[in-house]
């Protein structure tokens, strides 16, 4: 480049980087970077970047961001689970559990010099979901992480794993690229929780076999300056199951993608999201932005999201079913609702529809409103204190995207997060 | 109990014929009349040469070429899911105009009896039968008879207007938007461009460049326009766009109910239409605004038809005004159009009700903006979309309430129903909401013609492509309904047609 030249915003991004070499992922990351460097990164009228801006997420360093303080028992701590540490997005294997839990077999992406399963399949889903709408930050994800796991699932381990992702310094910047492939039959309870750094991209692509099962539940961490982007790309074969619950309490900028192909007949995909935001101690912007594709017979898609905002809170949702030609019996539904606590919060909302086969049941409701003051009214008559009122209505206004995880115990978990957070942001 | 059979009877009748006399495209035939072109292709003499043949003043002409600049600087829109074959904007005739007309005619009696029985055969009430052969204070007919006035455009040209004295007779102004510049100056210069900028989008700002004619309408304060006003739009001339400009300004307390409707020949080139709608609405006031858009489809092969990119926007610009657009469009070979509400007062409401049906390779994105700026403000928008063959239909829509917009309230249902496998149905909806006293609901679905009802309809007797017309007239009940009566009962037959050879 001459020096005559503007650097573009993706020159400068790249020029941070640093694209790990020599594994098993070598020419993945290659294609990636020039699947990149073909679509750029996105700009200010990016529609898909519409109404979330993508410039903290471009620049070259992340916008220093202290780690949140607390000692509070990190979730999921009381469960049985096998852990894997990233501090800072650097693997932490004195806090992390051996690798070795029947039915199933780990290994780390910094650490598999050549893996038979994986090299064909990282970052296969992701360029797949490149189409029909350009994701630059998961392109990148694929080209320059540092690390992630290589999760293979061959039968149905006993416990959870899960992800922990601690915040330690301001200016961590953690690139983390996971695979998980579940066999035919197979089942697996991913868990991930914690902020990862100042600013985390992230990228999840998981594989369901015929038969397999997957169940996803995350909570992003409590740091109210980190900035994250995620991505999950997700395919469903025939009869296989994908449920993913995500749960974002805080957080300046949050881009949570969900990209799901079912690619078999009878696949069943649900992802369900809760988010609460306070704009009182920083800014909260969350986006959820869904692409669900229906490629065969018979299958299911629920996306459920519901979202609570107060004090210039900004919640976002793009979600879409995309029914292919002769995806008959598609069942498709979406909901997306926001709770509004006053008047500086904002929702704005996409669902959209596009349909190709005509035997199709599909759906789409969201909502957007303040507390229902008859309900409030109702329970305050009763004897019910005020702040308690509001808690209560809100929680029963996110049930539906609560139930959506399935086992009891981490929906419990789930369920005494959100009470303890309404119980800190109250007024 | 008879009674009440018997009005079944013949309800089914009256479905059973319509659906009998579903032919291919009704208005396809052509007027041979001879034409005056304006060079083709555009340019600033060609803006010129439109404003020169109109007559205009300098200020007009200014505005015309501020955007006209404008336009070549712009890019087509690209946002839509449509696919849009590249149009060669210097390949049109810009103006066209019947020879007859060169001379305005000062009353319909000078209007070319070729154009007349134009639209006499389009079955149009441009004149009553009486009148038209001349009888003496025909235009005073009786009371109670239902009154319709026309505004009928041809090419570039409206060629008449009826019923304007009688009009004028309670102050209500209802001319060519030509005549308008000229005659009420004051009033064009304060509203034209005042609700569609000259500079909003790529079809409007070329509309604002070369329109020339179109429909203008003044309702004074407090009046309730006697009649219902109607414009009729015939495309005729070949490769010849049209750009037509229809302004409505209803004054405070004023009310009016504005019907449209449009056809053109069968031809297997495509041809464009531009055409800009402004509608203020000031204190009180009502305006209803009612489309039948059947412009040539293309042939069943998708050859030909209309490109129809149509701007249409209300400004409820006062307290408690309301405008309600229903439209039902049937035609075009491509439709782009977004009928919009601007809601600036308080308590003003607006609402949206469509049907919009695609057949053979038609495609459509159409849709409506509700901009929620007053407080109290309502609207409520249904739409249904209809996909057969391997047709395209998109609802395209913004809900959109600002942080001063409190207590506001959005309703909007969208329905999908699709009839074969090789079309799609598709659901585009834009929620924005910056304050939390306002309540907005969405709802979607998109479904199949029901098995059941069709076993039903069979049953009885009919045949597969009958009891297809009657569901889908069902399911369109809710936007038939808000059609004024002459419209709903041409609707509903419409509907049946433009599904002819989907089933099966």
């Amino acid at each position: 480049m001459s020096a005559v030249e503007k650097a573009t915003p993706l020159d400068t991004r790249l020029g941070a980087l640093e694209i790990p070499a020599g594994s098993f992922a070598a020419k993945a990351r290659r294609a990636a970077l020039d699947r990149l460097t073909a679509m750029g990164l996105p700009g200010r009228r990016d529609e898909y970047w519409r109404w979330t801006r993508a410039d903290a997420l471009s620049a070259a360093d992340p916008v220093p961001a202290a780690p949140f303080v607390t000692d509070e028992v990190p979730v999921f701590d009381g469960l049985d689970r096998l852990k894997i540490v990233f501090r800072d997005g650097v693997f932490d294997a004195a806090a992390s559990d051996p690798f070795a839990l029947e039915g199933i077999e780990i290994t780390r992406l910094a650490e598999a010099p050549e893996l038979g399963w994986a090299a064909g399949f990282y970052g296969s889903l992701e360029e797949a979901g490149q189409t029909p709408v350009k994701r630059p930050f998961a392109a990148l994800n694929t080209a320059a992480a540092t690390d992630g796991v290589l999760i293979r699932v061959t039968g149905r381990p006993s416990k959870p794993v899960n992800l922990i992702y601690i915040h330690e310094s301001d200016v961590s910047d953690p690139i983390l690229h996971h695979c998980v492939k579940l066999e035919p039959g197979a089942e697996l309870t991913l868990l991930e929780n914690g902020p990862a750094g100042a600013r985390f991209n992230k990228v999840l692509e998981v594989e369901v076999a015929e038969g397999a099962r997957f169940h996803h539940v995350r909570a992003q961490g409590r740091d109210h300056e980190r900035r994250a982007v995620t991505h999950i790309f997700a395919r469903v074969a025939e009869r296989g199951l994908f449920k993913s619950f995500t749960l974002t309490v805080n957080g300046v900028l949050t881009r949570n993608e969900c990209v799901i192909t079912l690619a078999g007949d009878d696949a069943v995909a649900h992802v369900a999201g809760a988010a609460l935001g306070d704009g009182a101690h920083a800014d909260f912007h969350h986006d959820d932005t869904v692409f669900i594709t229906h490629d065969a017979l018979n299958g299911e898609s629920r996306q459920v999201f519901k979202k609570v905002l107060k004090h210039g809170a900004i919640g976002v949702f793009q979600g879409k079913i995309l029914v292919k030609p002769g995806a008959q019996k598609t069942d498709g539904y979406q909901i997306s609702q926001a709770l509004l606590m006053d008047d500086d919060s904002q929702f704005l909302g996409k669902p959209e529809l596009e349909i190709y086969a005509d035997d199709v049941k599909c759906s789409h409701g969201s909502t957007t409103g303040a507390l229902d003051e008859t309900a409030l009214f109702y329970l305050r008559s009763r004897g019910v204190p005020v702040e308690e009122a509001k808690a209560l209505l809100v929680l029963s206004f996110l049930a539906d995207a609560i139930d959506e995880i399935e086992d009891a115990a981490l929906k419990d978990e789930i369920v005494a997060r959100l009470e303890a957070w309404l119980a800190r942001h109250r007024g | 109990m008879e009674q009440e059979l018997e009005i079944r009877e013949g309800v089914d009748r009256e479905t059973i014929e319509a659906v009998q006399n579903m032919g291919s495209y009704k208005y396809g035939w052509e007027t041979e009349i001879e034409m005056d072109y304006a060079p083709k292709g555009i340019s600033e003499d060609i803006v010129r040469l439109i404003s020169k043949k109109n007559d205009e003043p300098e200020w007009m002409l200014e505005w015309r070429l501020a955007a006209y600049r404008r336009w070549v600087t712009m890019e087509e829109p690209h946002w839509a899911l449509l696919d849009v074959p590249k149009i060669d904007f210097q390949d049109l005739y810009y103006y066209a105009r019947p020879k007859s007309m060169e001379k305005k005619p000062r009353s319909l009696e000078e209007v070319d009896p070729k154009l007349l029985a134009t639209y006499e055969k389009l079955g149009i009430p441009l004149k009553e039968q009486l009148i038209l052969a001349g009888v003496e204070g025909a235009e005073d007919m009786p009371e109670g008879e239902r009154q319709v006035a026309v505004d009928a455009v041809f090419d570039s040209v409206s060629v008449g207007t009826t019923f304007k004295a009688k009009l004028a007779e309670a102050g209500v102004i209802f001319c060519s938007i030509s005549e308008a510049i000229k005659d009420h100056p004051e009033l064009v210069k304060k509203y034209l461009g005042s609700v569609v900028p000259q500079t909003d989008n790529f079809y409007a700002t070329l509309n604002a460049a070369v329109f020339s004619d179109g429909s203008f309408v003044y309702i004074p304060p407090g009046t309730r326009c006697p009649m219902e006003l109607s414009t009729y739009f015939r495309i005729n001339a070949e490769n010849t766009g049209q750009f037509e400009r229809t302004l409505i300004i209803a004054d405070r307390g004023a009310y009016v109910s504005y019907l449209e409707g449009c056809t053109a020949p069968k031809r297997d080139t495509a041809q464009l239409h531009a055409a800009v709608v402004e509608i203020v609405i000031l204190e009180d006031a009502e305006v209803k605004y009612s489309t039948v858009q059947n412009w040539f489809p293309g042939d069943e092969n998708g050859k030909g038809g209309i490109y129809n990119f149509v701007t249409k926007r209300a400004d409820c610009r006062e307290a408690r005004a309301k405008v309600m657009w229903t439209q039902v469009e049937t035609g075009s070979a491509i439709t782009w159009k977004y009928p919009s509400c601007v809601l600036r007062g308080d308590d003003s409401q607006g609402e949206f009700y469509s049907i919009a049906i695609a057949n053979n390779y038609q495609q459509a994105d159409t849709g409506t903006k509700m901009v929620h700026l007053g407080k109290n403000t309502r609207s409520r928008i249904v739409s249904k979309g209809i996909s057969a063959g391997q047709a395209q239909n998109t609802y395209r829509g913004l809900v959109s309430m600002h942080p001063r917009a409190t207590n506001s309230r959005n309703y909007t249902q969208c329905d999908s129903l699709l009839i074969g496998d090789k079309c799609g149905a598709h659901t585009v909806p834009y929620i924005e909401v910056k304050n939390n006293s306002s309540r907005v609901e969405h709802e979607a679905t998109t479904s199949k013609v029901d098995d059941d009802q069709l076993f039903y309809c069979r049953a009885r007797g009919m045949d597969e492509e009958e009891a297809v017309a009657l569901v889908v007239n069902g399911f369109c009940r809710e936007v038939l309904q808000a059609l004024p009566m002459e419209f709903a009962m041409e609707a509903q037959s419409l509907v049946a047609i433009s599904l002819e050879g989907s089933v099966g």
